[in-house]
C-alpha cells in the first residue's frame, strides 16, 4: 500500500467540506480510471423523516398529493419505528443534475460508499443505458413533476377534491398498463409536454363558444357503414396502453381528467426503465462503488479501519441467501448484478477455455471497462442475463430450475440444474423472470361496441394458465368502467383462443366521468 | 464538474402531512371505529397519548391486475442435492418457497400510529356540546365589530387615508387640475421670452392658478371612512365546575372514576373553546374551593351536604363568571349519599340558581368496582335528581362503577343530537 495521498477523513464524523473532498476523490477515479460519463451531481443531506417522506412518494422530491402516499408513509413509519426495517442509505433520482439523498446519520465511510454508488454508479447508468435514454427525460422530470403537482392542486380547487381523487385512484389502478412498451413513439420531452398542456388549456379557453353546443348535428352516420377494420383503426385498437386509450377515446371524460390520466401515464413511463434494469442498475452501482472504494484504500485515502467498515456494509448488501434459507426472498439484485459484473471482469481479463467457448467476443480482450460500459449502455436485465450469465456463475450460485405444474400431482419437478445439460435452460428461465413482457399480464383493448351499448372490450392473453386474481381484477375494472362510463368486459383467453373467463363491470352511478 | 451540496435537514418537516390527512379523512369511519375499540380498555392518559391502531383495508386498497395460479417456473440459488428430474413434494421441506402465495396477501389489515391530536380528534369527532339549559341565554351573546366596506360619514378616527387619497387623485385627474410642475415650467419660460409671449403666458398662468384654486387637492366628497358593523360574537370561553363529595364514604376508586370523567370533559371543552377555566369545589358538610391536588388527594372527612357545594358554585359564578360572558359547565360526582334534610335546599338551588345559568349539568354517580351498575339501588341524591328531571330540569345523570364505563358514558352524554335523542338512564 502506498500511502501517498492524505486521508479523506478520520473516524466517522463528516461535514460538508468532507463530502466535497470525498466527491472529488471519487470523481477523479470515476473519470480517469473507470471513464464514467455522468450528469452533474447534486448531493442533498436529509433526515430519517425526510427519507421516509421520499419513500412514500416513490422516491421523488416533489409529487402531487394523494391519500395513497399518506397510507404508505404511515405504513413505513410504523415498521421503521418498530425497527422492522432499516432505511436505505440513499435514494438517487434520474434527473439532471442527478440528485442523491444521503442520510444524515451515515458515517463518513458510508457517505463515501453512497457517493461512489449513487452519484457515480447509478448516475452513469441513468445517463448511458439505452432504455433511460429512450424513455426518460432527465432534464425535464423535476419541472414536469412540479407542473403535475400544481396542476393537480388547481384541479382540486376547481373541480373538488373528491372528483380529482376518484380520477387519480382510477388512473393509479391502471398505472402499470399506462406504458408504451415499444419504441417508435417520440421520446418523452417533459418540458414541451408541460408547455403543451398550458397551450391546450389556453386554446380551449379562447376557442370556447357556447353557440356550437346549440348547432344541430344532423342524423348520425349509420355505424354499420363503418366496417370493423375501419372502426378498429379509428379507435386505435388493439391498444395495450389502457391509460392512453382512455385519455384519447373515453367518451365522457372532462379535459382536466384526460390531463390527469396523461400525467399518471407519463410518470409510469418515466419509471418503466427502472423496473426493467434492477439487476443491472444495482450491479453497476455496486461494481462502481467497489472499485472506487478499493482504489481509495490503495491510495491510502481511507484508513484500514474505515475500509473494514465498508467491507462489512458491502458484504451485507451483496448477501444472497439460499432458497431454503428463511431470509430468502428471491434473487437479491445487488448480489446477482455485482456477481455478474465481477464475472465479466474475470472473463475479460482471465478467461478459461469454457469462457472462450461461451463468450468468444469478450473473453480475454483485456479492457474490462470498455466491455462493461458497452454492456451497461446496451442491455436490460433480461437480455443481460440471457447473454452474460456464465456457466461458472451458475455453478457458483448453484442455480436450479423448478417447474411447478398444478396438474402434476407428484410434485414440483427439478427441470435443470447447474450441469452441462442445464446451463442454457437455467439461463433462459432466469432471464425470463426479468422479462417485463412476461411479468406483467398482457391486457389490451380490442374493441368497442359502437353499434350497441358502447361496451369497452378487453382481452387478457393468458400465459401458462395464470389468470387474473378475481377480486383485484374486478376492482381495477370498476375503476376502468368509471372512467369509460359504460360497461367494460374483460375476457381471459388462452393460446388456443378459448375463453377461460369473462368479467363484466358496469360504471358506478356517481362515476368519475360526468 | 461542479457539484452542489444541499442541506435539506432544516427544511420544514411534515411534507407528507397533507397526504396523511387525506388518508385519515378517507379512512375516517374505519379509524374512528378502531379508536373507540382501543379506547375501551385504556387509561385516559394513554388514550390521550394516541398510539397504534389497526384498520381493515376496505376501500383503502390499491388494486392492480395481477396473475395467480397456472404453471410456474422459477430459478433459485443454493441447490444442495437435487438432480435433474427429481420430483419435490409440494409445500414440503426444501421447496416451501415454490408454493408461496401471490404477492399482496397479508395486507388485508393495516396498522399505523396515530398522534395524540389525531387520536383525540377522532375520539371526540362525533360528539357535540349540548345546549340544554341555556337556550335563552344563547341569544344574549356579546357583540363584536366587523369591517364592512366604506362610508361617506363617520368619525375622524376611522378615516381611510388610502381610499380618500385614491378618490382625490381620480377626481383631480378627471377634472384636469393643473399640475404644479406645469405652472412652474410656464413661469420658467416667462423669464426669457418677448413681451407678447409674456402677456400670453401670464394670462395662461393666471388661468391655471385660478383653476388650481377652484379644484382643491382634497375635497370633502373624497373623504371615506371605514365602516364597521356589529355582529354577534360567540362566547369563546368556558368555565368548568368540578363538584365532588369527599366525605368518608368516597373511596379512592370512586375519586379515580370522577377524575377520569373530569379529564375527558376538560379535553372535550378545550377542543371547543379557546379558553377554559376549571373550578374545583369539594364538599363534605361544607364546601370549599380548592386546587386540583387537594381536590383529588387532600384528606377530608365529615358529613354530606350537597347544597353546600351548590351554594359555593352559585357564589363563585356570581362573583367571577358572569353568565353572559362565560359558558358554564358543571359536573358533579358523588356516591349518592346526602343528608335527608338537604333535599329541599338542593332542589331549590339547582332549579333556581344553577341550572338557569349552566350550559350543561351532569351528575355522575360513582360506585365500587365489581358490582353491576343496574343493581345499584337508587341513592337519595339519585332519587332526588330523578324527580327533578321528571319535572323538566335539564340534568344529565349516569351511574359508573368501572373505569371501562367512563368512555361509553361520556360518549353517550355528548352524542351528536339527531343520532339519538338523549334519554334518561
Amino acid at each position: 500500500m502506498t500511502a501517498t495521498a492524505a486521508r479523506l477523513f478520520e473516524g466517522a464524523d463528516w461535514d460538508f467540506s468532507t463530502l466535497q473532498r470525498i466527491h472529488d476523490a471519487c470523481e477523479e477515479i470515476a473519470r480517469s480510471e473507470l471513464r464514467l460519463d455522468t450528469y452533474p451531481n447534486q448531493i442533498e443531506v436529509i433526515t430519517a423523516e425526510q427519507m421516509l417522506d421520499a419513500y412514500s412518494s416513490v422516491g421523488m422530491p416533489l409529487f402531487y398529493k394523494h391519500w395513497s402516499f399518506g397510507k404508505h408513509f404511515a405504513h413505513q413509519e410504523t415498521f421503521y419505528r418498530k425497527g422492522l426495517i432499516g432505511l436505505a442509505y440513499e435514494i438517487v433520482i434520474n434527473s439532471s443534475p442527478c440528485i442523491s439523498y444521503l442520510m444524515e446519520e451515515n458515517t463518513a465511510t458510508m457517505q463515501t460508499l453512497v457517493i461512489a454508488h449513487a452519484a457515480f454508479g447509478h448516475n452513469h447508468f441513468f445517463k448511458n443505458n439505452y432504455l433511460f435514454r429512450q424513455w426518460t427525460d432527465a432534464e425535464g422530470i423535476l419541472d414536469y413533476l412540479d407542473f403535475a403537482k400544481s396542476y393537480v392542486a388547481q384541479c382540486e380547487e376547481r373541480h373538488g377534491r373528491q372528483a380529482v381523487e376518484q380520477t387519480l385512484d382510477a388512473a393509479h389502478a391502471l398505472m402499470s398498463h399506462g406504458i408504451d412498451r415499444y419504441p417508435g413513439k417520440k421520446k418523452l420531452d417533459l418540458r414541451t409536454e408541460e408547455k403543451r398542456a398550458g397551450e391546450r388549456r389556453a386554446h380551449e379557453a379562447s376557442a370556447f363558444n357556447d353557440l356550437w353546443r346549440t348547432v344541430p348535428t344532423g342524423p348520425a352516420k349509420s355505424t354499420e357503414t363503418l366496417n370493423i377494420e375501419r372502426r378498429r383503426k379509428l379507435l386505435g385498437v388493439p391498444q395495450e396502453n389502457l391509460l392512453y386509450f382512455l385519455e384519447k377515446t373515453a367518451p365522457r371524460l372532462q379535459p382536466w381528467q384526460r390531463e390527469l390520466l396523461r400525467i399518471v401515464r407519463h410518470i409510469a413511463q418515466y419509471f418503466y426503465p427502472q423496473s426493467q434494469t434492477k439487476v443491472m442498475n444495482e450491479g453497476t452501482a455496486t461494481y462502481v462503488h467497489y472499485r472506487i472504494m478499493n482504489r481509495l484504500h490503495e491510495q491510502g485515502r481511507i484508513s484500514d479501519g474505515n475500509f473494514l467498515e465498508f467491507l462489512q456494509s458491502h458484504t451485507n448488501v451483496v448477501f444472497q441467501p439460499d432458497f431454503d434459507d428463511p431470509r430468502f426472498s428471491g434473487f437479491n439484485p445487488y448480489a446477482l448484478g455485482f456477481a455478474m459484473m465481477q464475472d465479466i471482469e474475470r472473463i475479460v481479463t482471465n478467461p478459461e477455455d469454457e469462457d472462450r467457448e461461451w463468450f468468444p467476443d469478450i473473453a480475454g480482450t483485456g479492457d474490462v471497462m470498455a466491455v462493461l460500459r458497452n454492456t451497461w449502455a446496451n442491455y436490460r436485465d433480461e437480455s443481460f442475463i440471457s447473454q452474460f450469465l456464465s456457466p461458472r456463475l451458475i455453478r457458483k450460485l448453484r442455480m436450479f430450475h423448478l417447474h411447478d405444474d398444478p396438474e402434476e400431482s407428484a410434485g414440483i419437478r427439478v427441470d435443470a440444474i447447474h450441469d452441462e445439460r442445464g446451463y442454457r435452460r437455467v439461463r433462459r428461465e432466469l432471464a425470463r423472470q426479468y422479462d417485463v413482457g412476461y411479468i406483467d399480464p398482457n391486457i389490451e383493448v380490442v374493441d368497442v361496441d359502437l353499434a350497441g351499448d358502447r361496451r369497452l372490450m378487453l382481452r387478457h392473453a393468458v400465459v401458462k394458465g395464470a389468470q387474473l386474481n378475481e377480486v383485484d381484477a374486478k376492482r381495477v375494472l370498476q375503476h376502468l368502467a368509471d372512467l369509460w362510463s359504460y360497461d367494460v368486459s374483460l375476457v381471459e383467453v388462452d393460446a388456443t383462443d378459448t375463453v377461460l373467463k369473462e368479467h363484466v363491470v358496469s360504471p358506478r352511478r356517481h362515476a368519475v366521468a360526468a | 464538474m461542479a457539484m452542489h451540496i444541499v442541506d435539506r435537514r432544516l427544511n420544514p418537516g411534515g411534507k407528507s402531512l397533507e397526504n396523511r390527512q387525506r388518508f385519515l379523512r378517507r379512512a375516517k369511519a374505519l379509524v374512528q371505529g378502531a379508536v373507540k375499540q382501543s379506547s375501551q380498555d385504556r387509561d385516559i392518559k394513554d388514550v390521550l397519548e394516541g398510539g397504534e391502531v389497526s384498520i381493515p383495508l376496505d376501500g383503502m386498497n390499491e388494486p392492480r391486475f395481477r396473475r395467480e395460479g397456472g404453471t410456474r417456473d422459477m430459478v433459485l440459488p443454493g441447490n444442495k442435492k437435487f438432480v435433474e428430474g427429481d420430483m419435490l413434494p409440494r409445500s414440503g421441506q426444501g421447496s416451501g418457497k415454490s408454493s408461496g402465495s401471490g404477492e399482496g396477501d397479508g395486507e388485508d389489515s393495516f396498522r399505523f400510529v396515530l398522534s395524540r391530536d389525531e387520536f383525540v380528534d377522532m375520539f371526540l369527532d362525533d360528539l357535540e356540546l349540548p345546549d340544554l339549559a341555556k337556550r335563552k341565554l344563547a341569544e344574549a351573546e356579546s357583540e363584536g365589530l366587523r369591517r364592512a366596506g366604506y362610508t361617506t360619514s363617520g368619525s375622524p378616527a376611522n378615516i381611510s387615508i388610502n381610499r380618500t387619497v385614491r378618490l382625490a387623485l381620480a377626481r383631480r385627474v378627471a377634472l384636469r387640475r393643473p399640475r404644479a410642475d406645469a405652472i412652474a415650467q410656464l413661469e420658467a419660460e416667462i423669464a426669457d421670452c418677448d413681451e407678447a409671449r409674456r402677456i400670453e403666458l401670464t394670462a395662461e398662468i393666471d388661468a391655471l392658478k385660478a383653476k388650481l384654486r377652484r379644484i382643491p387637492f382634497i375635497d370633502p366628497i373624497d373623504i371615506r371612512y371605514r365602516r364597521f358593523e356589529t355582529m354577534p360574537k360567540p362566547v369563546a370561553q368556558a368555565v368548568m365546575f368540578c363538584l365532588m363529595d369527599v366525605s368518608g364514604s368516597m373511596s379512592e376508586h370512586m375519586k379515580d372514576l370522577a377524575k377520569r370523567f373530569y379529564m375527558l370533559l376538560y379535553v372535550f371543552l378545550t377542543r371547543r373553546y379557546r379558553h377554559v377555566e376549571i373550578v374545583f369545589i369539594r364538599h363534605t358538610d361544607r364546601a370549599e374551593e380548592v386546587d386540583e391536588q387537594t381536590f383529588f388527594h387532600g384528606p377530608a372527612s365529615g358529613g354530606t351536604l350537597v347544597s353546600s357545594a351548590l351554594m359555593a358554585m352559585h357564589e363563585i359564578v356570581a362573583s367571577r363568571y358572569r353568565p353572559a360572558d362565560w359558558n358554564i359547565y358543571a359536573a358533579q360526582a358523588s356516591d349518592g349519599d346526602n343528608s335527608g334534610s338537604d333535599g329541599a335546599a338542593v332542589s331549590q338551588l339547582l332549579t333556581e340558581m344553577i341550572l338557569p345559568v349552566s350550559q350543561f349539568f351532569a351528575y355522575l354517580e360513582v360506585g365500587e368496582a365489581g358490582g353491576n351498575t343496574f343493581d345499584m339501588s337508587d341513592s337519595s341524591l339519585w332519587t332526588l335528581y330523578q324527580r327533578l328531571r321528571a319535572e323538566g330540569a335539564p340534568l344529565s345523570m349516569r351511574k359508573v362503577r368501572e373505569r371501562s364505563e367512563i368512555f361509553p358514558v361520556f360518549h353517550d352524554l355528548f352524542q351528536r343530537r339527531g343520532k339519538q335523542e338523549k334519554v334518561a338512564s
